[in-house]
């Protein structure tokens, strides 16, 4: 376990520019912000025009980092208090959960609940409930 | 020109989830360790975005249509099930093993971070399992009505 201070203040801003961002593409181009279905769509696309507003949004994302570093001097902090093993059975039950649930932290939790969605309601309330079960068994049961 | 407005708007959510400590998963899994460590910050990052996107999808979603485009695409089902609620528990679990979700690894892998990699890897993978699983049920689905 790494402790982490309380940044109330980082999260708002980093908070409000996420939806800045969400705002902004559904303005312009009427899509949902949703990483997962992005992705997805990225790799298996329906048209060339879908293909390549999917390869911009994305090039802008890993862009973030690099105008952070700049403005900051380095980049965003990025602690691992878990093993590679569980990183990678993490990263594949992630993918298959939000392929099942049509959507991720992005898509139900910030979208789907901005636009009171009842769907995107119920799948934000499942994935906490999954993420909370999951700390307290490996942390406060296997004392992970 | 519309590309780059769209390469902005990705760059403004790099931005915000390298400010807002979404990609830092000892920050991601202290939110949910209510029982020890607890970090109440993330709260105020799905706060903030909300705050924001709320207010600002109304005023859009008001308009006949986006700038570029002939309509706003919108998740046309409303149906609750099962694979809804499971397959975000599911991701919930695997949220909690690994302390990436997909929005905030995707733009940090410029930081080159090997974990950052192995989640993004691994969580491709994913992805083309259930869709695999998906389509293999669907196509047993449809045999057993046939037949």
């Amino acid at each position: 376990m790494i402790e982490t201070e309380f940044t109330p203040l980082a999260a708002s801003f980093g908070g409000a520019l996420i939806g800045l961002a969400s705002v902004l593409l559904m303005w312009v181009r009427g899509n949902v912000l949703g990483a997962t279905g992005i992705l997805t769509g990225f790799m298996q696309p329906s048209s060339s025009a879908d293909w390549a507003w999917r390869a911009a949004i994305l090039a802008g994302m890993v862009t973030g980092p690099l105008v952070y570093l700049f403005i900051v001097g380095e980049f965003p902090a990025i602690q691992v208090p878990v093993s590679t093993l569980s990183m990678i059975i993490g990263g594949v039950i992630v993918g298959i959960g939000v392929t099942y649930g049509s959507g991720c932290t992005s898509g139900h939790g910030v979208c789907g609940m901005s636009r009171l969605s009842p769907r995107s309601f119920v799948a934000t309330l499942s994935f906490m409930a999954g993420i909370t079960v999951m700390v307290f068994v490996t942390r406060h049961i296997f004392g992970l | 020109m519309q590309l780059i407005f769209i390469y902005v708007i990705g760059l403004i959510f790099g931005l915000g989830i390298s400010i807002s400590g979404m990609a830092n998963p000892a920050k991601v899994l202290n939110f949910f360790d209510f029982a020890g460590i607890w970090d109440p910050s993330l709260i105020f990052v799905m706060g903030a975005a909300i705050m924001v996107t709320a207010p600002g999808y109304f005023l859009v979603l008001k308009r006949p249509k986006p700038v570029f485009g002939n309509g706003f695409t919108l998740p046309g089902t409303k149906l609750i099930d099962r694979r809804l609620i499971g397959g975000s528990f599911t991701f919930g679990l695997g949220w909690g093993l690994a302390g990436f979700c997909p929005g905030a690894s995707l733009p940090v892998i410029s930081t080159g971070n090997p974990d950052v990699l192995i989640f993004t890897v691994s969580f491709i993978v994913g992805i083309f399992i259930a869709r695999f699983m998906i389509q293999r049920s669907a196509q047993q689905r449809d045999a057993a009505s046939a037949s």
